[in-house]
């Protein structure tokens, strides 16, 4: 199986999610483009661990999903708080820090 | 061979679209169960090079805790269900652009260094994907990162309780 099919898929699932976080409005669908990225890195270092026969890559792809989840949840509370705070979860009407 | 072939392009096919789907969706909860389908695609993707370890914590945390905390996030901040509103904003053409830019120069990048690289499927695949391998190399050679890894996790844990906490 060439290498290049699983690289070319992660670029496209982490393009996708670039237009994602750039183009929507609310914060939970930003996080989920995030979750996104994070997933093609780890499509990548999958790939590569095969591809290098080395184990080194999936405890990388492992310490990549702790950390979305840390993300994800400290990602989520503070939406949830600036939902308590300004009562909408959409990112272009918190514009408080604007001059 | 060949059906590991047809498998991938499947797989990836279902999740390209999902993937639009995630980013394109007019309604919050379609979006994250299009997540899921790319989730526990990628998922089926380490199971066809033989990484059935991270394949399935990948099942585990991701389909299992981290789809279940954004359905939880969109009930608590009462998203938008029904398309009155775009999701989008006005920067949408602009985004396409750059992201259609980046697929392009990473594509040329790739097929550029890459382009006769070949994955082998044979035995010593399998010999290094299964729990056995994974636990030892993490816990060998990789044991200071996971110990900051937990202790980072905690953090996390008690910083999300403290910021969402009502007082």
């Amino acid at each position: 199986m060439a290498l290049n099919y699983y690289l070319l898929l992660a670029a496209f699932l982490f393009c996708t999610g670039i237009y994602g976080v750039l183009a929507r409005k609310n914060a939970v669908l930003v996080l989920m483009s995030i979750e996104l990225m994070l997933n093609a890195v780890n499509i990548n270092l999958i790939a590569f661990s095969a591809f290098n026969r080395s184990v080194s890559g999936a405890v990388f792809a492992l310490f990549v999903i702790t950390i979305a989840a840390a993300e994800v949840g400290v990602g989520l509370a503070i939406v949830l708080l600036i939902y308590r705070n300004e009562h909408t979860a959409d990112l272009d009407e918190v514009d408080e820090l604007k001059g | 061979m060949v059906v590991q072939q047809i498998a991938f392009w499947i797989i990836a096919i279902a999740m390209a679209l999902a993937a639009i789907g995630v980013v394109r969706s007019q309604n919050v909860v379609h979006s994250a169960l299009y997540l899921v389908v790319v989730l526990a695609g990628a998922a089926a993707q380490f199971i066809l090079v033989a990484s059935e370890f991270v394949a399935w914590v990948q099942v585990l945390i991701y389909i299992g805790a981290i789809v279940i905390l954004f359905l939880f996030g969109i009930m608590l901040t009462r998203a938008p269900m029904r398309s009155t509103e775009s999701l989008d904003n006005s920067q949408r053409w602009a985004a396409a652009v750059v992201s259609l830019f980046l697929f392009g120069v990473l594509a040329a990048l790739l097929i550029d260094a890459y382009g006769d690289k070949e994955i082998k499927l044979n035995d010593s695949l399998v010999a290094i994907g299964n729990t056995n391998v994974v636990g030892t190399e993490m816990f060998r050679n990789y044991l200071v990162p996971f110990e900051v890894v937990s202790l980072l996790l905690l953090a996390a844990l008690i910083g999300a309780v403290v910021i969402a906490r009502r007082d």
